[in-house]
C-alpha cells in the first residue's frame, strides 16, 4: 500500500497529440542540445508538481522502469 | 593588559596586526615539581579557542589558553562572520569593534555569464541589532578577541605552548607541553581542541576527521584596489571573464577585496598563486566589469582544496573539539569559523555550571551530540553548494546549467541555484535538553532554536538584555495570565542558579516573532537557545524543564 498520489494510470487530455509536440519540441537540436532541453524540461514539470513525495517516487518509477 | 596586548589595542592596521608578535613568557608551571593543575586548558588561540576563552572566563573559571605560534592569523583567511556570531561577540564584549571595522551586508547577487539572474537579501525583515554579515579579515577578529582576553585577569595565555602529549586519566588530562625552553607537563580537569583542520591534539587521540574531499581547486585573492563596487556577494557563474568556472567577490575592510576564483581540479596550486599569472585574471574581471584595468595590490594569495568532514564524536572523554579540529566544511556558506564559535559557546556554559558543580557531567556529554547535529546540517548544505558549483558528473552539470538558464526567465529556478546556503545556526531540535512542546506554537522558535532577536519598547535589543551569563526566562503580557505564569516561573526556578525573568509586552516584534500571548513563557539556556516554552506554565513545569536542561 502507498499513500502517495503519483498518478501512473492514465491522465494526459491528449496523449497523442502530447507526444508529437514533445518529439517536435526537440526537431533540428542535436543531441547534446536535447538534453539540455529534457533536464530544463524535468525541472519545470517538477516545481509544477511541487510536492516532493508525489517527485520522489517519479524519480523511483523513472529508475525502475530503466533496469 | 600585558605591554604586547597593549600594543595591539592600538594598532590599527591589518599589517601591524598580522606582524605582531607576543612574547613566549616562562611559566613557573615550568619550574613546578609536579604538574600544576588547570580546570580547563584551551588549546587554539584562534577565533574558536578564544571565543571559548573568554566566555568561562567571564564565566568566572580560570583558563589557560595555549598557543603552537605567537602571532595572530595572516592572510584573510575567514573573512564572513555571521548575525548569530555577532550576537555571541555582543555578549563576549567584541562585537562592537568587529562591527566597528567589519563591512555589513545583507545582500547576494548571482550572475549567470553576463546577466543578473537575481538578488537575494539574507535579512530581510527590520528590527535587528546586527546585520546579516559583516566581512573582517580573521586577524582583525583574533585582534579584538586577543584585546579582550587581555582584558580578563582569569585568562592566561602561553604563546610558544606546543601541546606534545596527552594522556587521559580518570580524573583529568594529563598534557605535555614543549616550549622553546623544553617540555613540561600540566594537569587540567578539561581540555578543549580548537587548534584547527589539522589538530594535533586529534591525532594525539589518535581519532581522525573523516569525509568527502571534493576535487576541484580554488584560488583566493585578496586584492587591495579603489573601487567603489556595493557591499555585497556577488557571485557569477561561467563569466566571461573566467569561462566555464566560477568567481566570487566579496568586500572586506581596508579597500580589500576577496576575489575567489575557480580553477578546476587540473590547475598547479604553485603556479596559480603567483601575482604574474593572478594579474590576467583581475585584469579581466576589471574589464568586464568596469571597462578597464584598475591598479591593484595583492596582499594575499592563496590555492585551496577543500572536504567536508567530521569527527565521529566531537568528546573524547575529557578532551572536547571545537571548529575545524572536529569538522570541516568548503567555504561556500561561510559555515568554518561561524559553526566553530557556536561550538565554543555550547560548550561555555556547559564547562562552567559542571565545573561549579551546579551541574552533573551527563550535561557535557550533551556537547557532542548537539554539536555533531549542527555540524551534519552545516556540511549537508555546504555539500550541496559544492555539487552545485563543481558538478561531479556530465549529467550533474546538465542539470546545474538547465537550472541556471531557466532562472534568467523562471523565478521557481533562482530558488534551486546554489552559490553557498549561507550560515545560519542550527536548530537543535533532537537535543535532549529540550522539553518537547505540549502547547501549540507558531514561527520558528521551537525547542532547541536558537533565541532571535528584537527591538524592546524601552530602546535596546532582546538578546543584549539577555546577555547574562546564566538561563532565562521571557515572560509575555501583564494581565493576570501573565502574573500567574510569573509566579510560576519565580517558584520553579528557586535554587542555586538564577534565571533572569525578562517581561515582554503581547504586542510589538519580540511577541510577533515570539508568538507570544497573555501568559506564554520561553525558557533560554545560557547559550540563548530555547530550551522550553509554555502558554501558562506551572512551577513544576518549569523547575522541570530546568532540571532536563542541566540533564540533572
Amino acid at each position: 500500500m502507498t499513500s502517495v498520489a503519483l498518478i501512473t494510470e492514465p491522465n494526459l487530455d491528449a496523449p497523442d497529440p502530447f507526444y508529437e509536440a514533445l518529439i517536435e519540441t526537440h526537431r533540428d537540436l542535436d543531441e547534446a542540445q536535447s538534453h539540455a532541453l529534457n533536464a530544463r524540461l524535468v525541472l519545470l514539470l517538477a516545481n509544477h508538481i511541487g510536492r516532493q513525495d508525489v517527485l520522489l517516487a517519479a524519480l523511483k518509477a523513472a529508475r525502475d522502469s530503466g533496469r | 593588559m600585558s605591554p604586547a596586548t597593549s600594543a595591539l589595542s592600538h594598532a590599527s592596521d591589518g599589517a601591524a596586526i598580522q606582524q605582531h608578535a607576543f612574547a613566549y613568557r616562562r611559566s613557573p608551571d615550568q619550574d613546578a615539581a609536579t604538574p600544576a593543575c588547570h580546570p580547563v586548558v584551551v588549546v587554539g588561540a584562534g577565533p574558536v579557542g578564544l571565543s571559548l576563552a573568554i566566555d568561562l572566563a567571564q564565566r568566572g573559571q580560570r583558563v589557560l589558553l595555549l598557543d603552537n605560534d605567537h602571532r595572530l592569523s595572516t592572510g584573510s583567511r575567514a573573512i564572513c562572520f555571521a548575525k548569530r556570531t555577532l550576537e555571541i561577540w555582543d555578549r563576549l564584549g567584541v562585537g562592537d569593534a568587529m562591527c566597528a571595522k567589519g563591512v555589513e551586508w545583507n545582500v547576494g547577487k548571482v550572475f549567470f555569464h553576463d546577466d543578473l539572474l537575481y538578488r537575494f537579501d539574507l535579512l530581510p525583515e527590520p528590527g535587528h541589532a546586527r546585520p546579516a554579515f559583516i566581512n573582517l579579515q580573521q586577524y582583525y577578529a583574533e585582534a579584538y578577541l586577543a584585546v579582550r582576553a587581555a582584558q580578563l585577569p582569569n585568562l592566561e595565555i602561553r604563546w610558544h605552548n606546543t601541546v606534545a602529549g596527552c594522556t587521559q586519566t580518570a580524573d583529568g588530562v594529563l598534557l605535555g607541553i614543549d616550549t622553546p625552553e623544553g617540555r613540561y607537563s600540566l594537569q587540567a580537569d578539561y581540555v578543549a581542541a580548537c587548534d584547527g583542520s589539522r589538530s594535533p591534539l586529534r591525532a594525539l587521540l589518535g581519532q581522525e576527521s573523516k569525509g568527502r574531499v571534493f576535487r576541484d581547486r580554488f584560488l583566493i585573492a585578496d586584492v587591495k584596489m579603489a573601487v567603489d563596487f556595493p557591499a555585497e556577494r556577488w557571485f557569477w557563474f561561467d563569466p566571461p571573464f573566467h569561462p566555464n568556472q566560477s568567481v566570487l567577490l566579496h568586500r572586506q575592510p581596508d579597500g580589500v577585496w576577496r576575489i575567489d576564483f575557480q580553477l578546476g581540479w587540473d590547475a598547479d596550486p604553485e603556479a596559480e598563486k603567483q601575482p604574474e599569472r593572478i594579474k590576467p585574471r583581475v585584469d579581466a574581471m576589471m574589464r568586464a566589469a568596469l571597462g578597464r584595468e584598475v591598479p591593484y595590490e595583492l596582499e594575499w594569495a592563496s590555492v585551496y582544496t577543500f572536504a567536508c568532514l567530521r569527527m565521529d564524536a566531537f568528546v573524547h572523554g575529557r578532551v572536547f573539539f571545537a571548529g575545524d579540529s572536529a569538522h570541516g566544511v568548503s567555504p561556500f556558506g561561510a559555515r568554518g569559523a561561524n559553526s566553530g564559535v557556536q561550538d565554543a559557546e555550547n560548550l561555555a556554559w556547559k564547562l562552567d555550571l559542571v565545573l561549579r558543580g551546579a551541574a552533573p557531567r551527563a550535561l557535557l556529554d550533551s556537547y557532542g551530540p548537539e554539536r555533531e547535529y549542527a555540524a551534519d546540517e552545516n556540511i549537508l548544505n555546504s555539500t550541496r553548494a559544492t555539487d552545485f558549483i563543481t558538478p561531479k558528473s556530465a549529467i550533474s552539470r546538465l542539470f546545474r546549467d538547465a537550472t541556471l538558464a531557466l532562472a534568467k526567465d523562471h523565478p521557481f529556478a533562482r530558488r534551486i541555484v546554489n552559490s553557498g546556503r549561507l550560515s545560519v545556526p542550527a536548530t537543535l531540535r533532537t537535543s535532549t535538553l529540550n522539553t518537547p512542546d505540549r502547547d501549540a506554537f507558531a514561527g520558528a522558535m521551537l525547542p532547541g532554536a536558537p533565541a532571535v532577536d528584537a527591538p524592546l519598547a524601552s530602546g535596546g535589543w532582546l538578546l543584549r538584555r539577555l546577555a547574562g551569563n546564566g538561563f532565562a526566562a521571557l515572560v509575555f503580557g501583564d494581565d493576570a495570565e501573565a502574573a500567574s505564569a510569573l509566579a510560576a516561573v519565580q517558584q520553579g526556578s528557586e535554587g542555586p542558579l538564577p534565571v533572569d525573568v525578562v517581561r515582554l509586552p503581547c504586542s510589538g516584534l519580540a511577541a510577533e516573532r515570539y508568538d507570544a500571548r497573555p501568559g506564554t513563557v520561553y525558557l533560554l539556556r545560557p547559550d540563548q537557545h530555547v530550551c522550553a516554552r509554555w502558554r501558562a506554565p506551572t512551577a513544576a513545569d518549569v523547575s522541570a524543564a530546568l532540571q532536563k536542561a542541566l540533564q540533572a
